[in-house]
């Protein structure tokens, strides 16, 4: 058995080597080798976590099987999940770090000598309200990440769900938690601490559902931003150095994302919070719209045809080539090109896909060389220098519309300049709008092309028609 | 009057979402969604807390109501803990330069 003391400064090191494990991601160079600074980091928390306890009867043996069993799943997991399906793991995983601190959070309102919180009946103040937000926290972390991860796998459906008095519902459940907690501290009573975490699992609930499918990178952001408080708050609980760091580490690093990815589609986070957008209202009108316009189609041939003759080609990624799973199709279609000396490189809006970097990764999957890809300010001056934008499942974060239609939705949204490359092809499977629920003005420009297919198909016929 | 080691501990909760700031805004914007799943792994961390419940059950009922919750917790932190690492792992391998290229 080791002493507190010690214990601590271990504790301190594994949350340095944590930081240390972020710092890693800035390039992609170094990022390996911060992933091993984080496995040190927890390792080393785990043995002196084991040392400090120093009690090793049996039970020590039961510890070992779950941890062993716990990693045996979470291997199986990491190592077959296809890298499509990478934000509906993320949320899952945040269900289960929520759940873990409402688990740990009512353990040790059941047993505080364990912890030395004082006696059941008898917890010190202080620690009853850590514990107490650490649950609720966790709790709205586990049933929120469900909600999220149903949406995502498809389970449930991505639109919003949205009812009279929700807000107002909310709020009173809200400030109901914190009227709970008040009272909890007064009386210790285990039926009001219960009570806060089964109020909490609802709000968690009631907070997602009304947020839709396009709004994901937010609500993911934001759900590892709270798993991240919830751990501090369990922190704070048992006065362990190593989670509090960790805990406002990751807080911090969920709230920059989210404001990110809200920056990136200039709304507000409060009116991402608030859910309800893109709704289906909207698109009957302009369904009336779109067959007065011509458009004009074409077929992979006249895709190749264009690419072959082109000097440069930028290719814009978004959601729909996730789904259609074609980033490996892609990279063929583009180290044909790279044959015919065409120079192509790639350009990623910041909200494109389901999560943060969510194209990057399938990029990176399909072996595309991270320094061709670019992000949204480092590629928009290129697009007027350009022959051909290859847009494969995008569609809002092109729409001129938000820099020229003030009444528009999302008027103000940074996009990329797509319309004005030289021509545009536009792969998509039909003339629907997106999330949005808007026209996209780039399918009735004159040098935009249109491809109806799906993502991989078209891809694929573009490939055999540039042989 | 001496300090309440609570102030200790918000000291450093503070400061650490100070490094938290830095340090993320640093991330390269292709690195998302590894650091989401980084983050996920190491804020599995409470297992140390999951631990030390799962132990403190007396030799003679190793399963009492508040160590069951401590070996559930630990269950999902392993599965956290293993899998955000490693699945951080296999993304961060998929990272490649131009030069690295097999053809």
């Amino acid at each position: 058995m080791i002493s507190s003391n010690l214990s601590a400064i271990f504790y301190l090191i594994s949350g340095i080597l944590f930081i240390l494990a972020l710092r890693g991601l800035s390039s992609p160079d170094t990022s390996r080798q911060g992933n091993y600074f984080g496995i040190a980091g927890m390792i080393i928390a785990i043995v002196v976590t084991f040392l400090s306890v120093g009690n090793f009867s049996n039970s020590i043996v039961y510890v070992v099987i779950f941890l062993l069993v716990g990693g045996a799943i979470g291997a199986f997991i990491a190592f077959r999940i296809p890298m499509t399906a990478m934000p509906e793991l993320v949320a899952g995983f945040h269900s289960l770090v929520g759940l873990a601190a409402v688990f740990v959070a009512i353990a040790a309102f059941q047993n505080p000598e364990a912890f030395k919180l004082g006696v059941v009946g008898g917890i010190k103040l202080a620690s009853l309200i850590e514990m107490s937000i650490g649950a609720a926290v966790g709790a709205i972390t586990f049933s929120g990440s469900i909600i999220a991860f149903l949406k995502l796998r498809g389970i449930m459906s991505g639109s919003p769900i949205t009812f009279g008095g929700q807000h107002f519902l909310n709020l009173t459940l809200g400030i109901g938690i914190f009227v709970l907690i008040y009272y909890l501290c007064m009386s210790q009573s285990a039926n009001i601490f219960w009570t806060v975490i089964i109020i909490s699992f609802l709000v968690g609930v009631l907070l997602i559902i009304p947020i839709g499918g396009a709004d994901m990178p937010v609500v993911i952001s934001m759900l590892n931003s709270y798993s991240g408080w919830a751990a501090a708050g369990i922190g704070f609980t048992l006065e362990n150095t190593a989670l509090i760091i960790t805990g406002a580490l990751v807080g911090s690093s969920g709230a920059i994302l989210s404001y990110i990815m809200c920056k990136a589609m200039n709304r507000s986070f409060v009116s991402v919070i608030l859910g309800g957008f893109g709704a289906d209202s909207s698109s009957n009108t302009t369904k009336e719209k779109k067959d007065q316009k011509p458009v004009k189609s074409g077929n992979a041939e006249d895709a190749a045809f264009l690419m072959k003759n082109a000097s440069s080609v930028i290719i814009v990624p978004g959601y729909g080539m996730a789904v259609a799973q074609a980033q490996h199709a892609l990279r063929e279609m583009v180290d044909k090109l790279k044959k015919n000396d065409i120079k192509v490189t790639y350009a990623i809006h910041p909200v494109a896909g389901r999560m943060p970097g969510h194209m990057n990764v399938l990029l990176a999957e399909a072996n595309v060389p991270y320094d061709e890809v670019f992000e949204l300010e480092d590629i928009n001056n290129d697009f007027a220098n350009s022959d051909v934008a290859f847009v494969i499942g995008a569609n809002d974060v092109t729409n001129p519309v938000a820099k020229t239609d003030p009444k528009s939705p999302i008027f103000g949204m940074p996009v990329l300049d797509v319309e004005k490359c030289k021509s545009v092809l536009f792969v998509k499977r039909s003339l629907s709008p997106g999330y949005a629920g808007i026209d996209n003005e780039l399918f009735y420009k004159d040098n935009t092309l249109m491809l109806f297919a799906d993502a991989k198909k078209m891809t694929e016929d573009i490939v055999k028609n540039l042989d | 009057m001496e300090i309440d080691p609570f102030i200790f501990r918000l000291s450093i909760f503070i400061l650490s979402i100070f490094i938290g700031y830095y340090v993320v805004w640093s991330v390269t914007p292709s690195l998302h969604t590894p650091l989401m799943s980084v983050t996920n792994a190491i804020s599995s961390v409470i297992i140390v807390g999951a631990i030390i419940a799962a132990l403190a059950g007396s030799t003679e009922s190793i399963f009492d109501i508040s160590s069951i919750f401590g070996f559930l917790a630990i269950v999902l932190a392993a599965i956290n803990i293993f899998g955000g690492f490693l699945v951080t792992q296999r993304m961060l391998q998929m990272y490649k330069k131009k030069k690295d290229k097999k053809k």
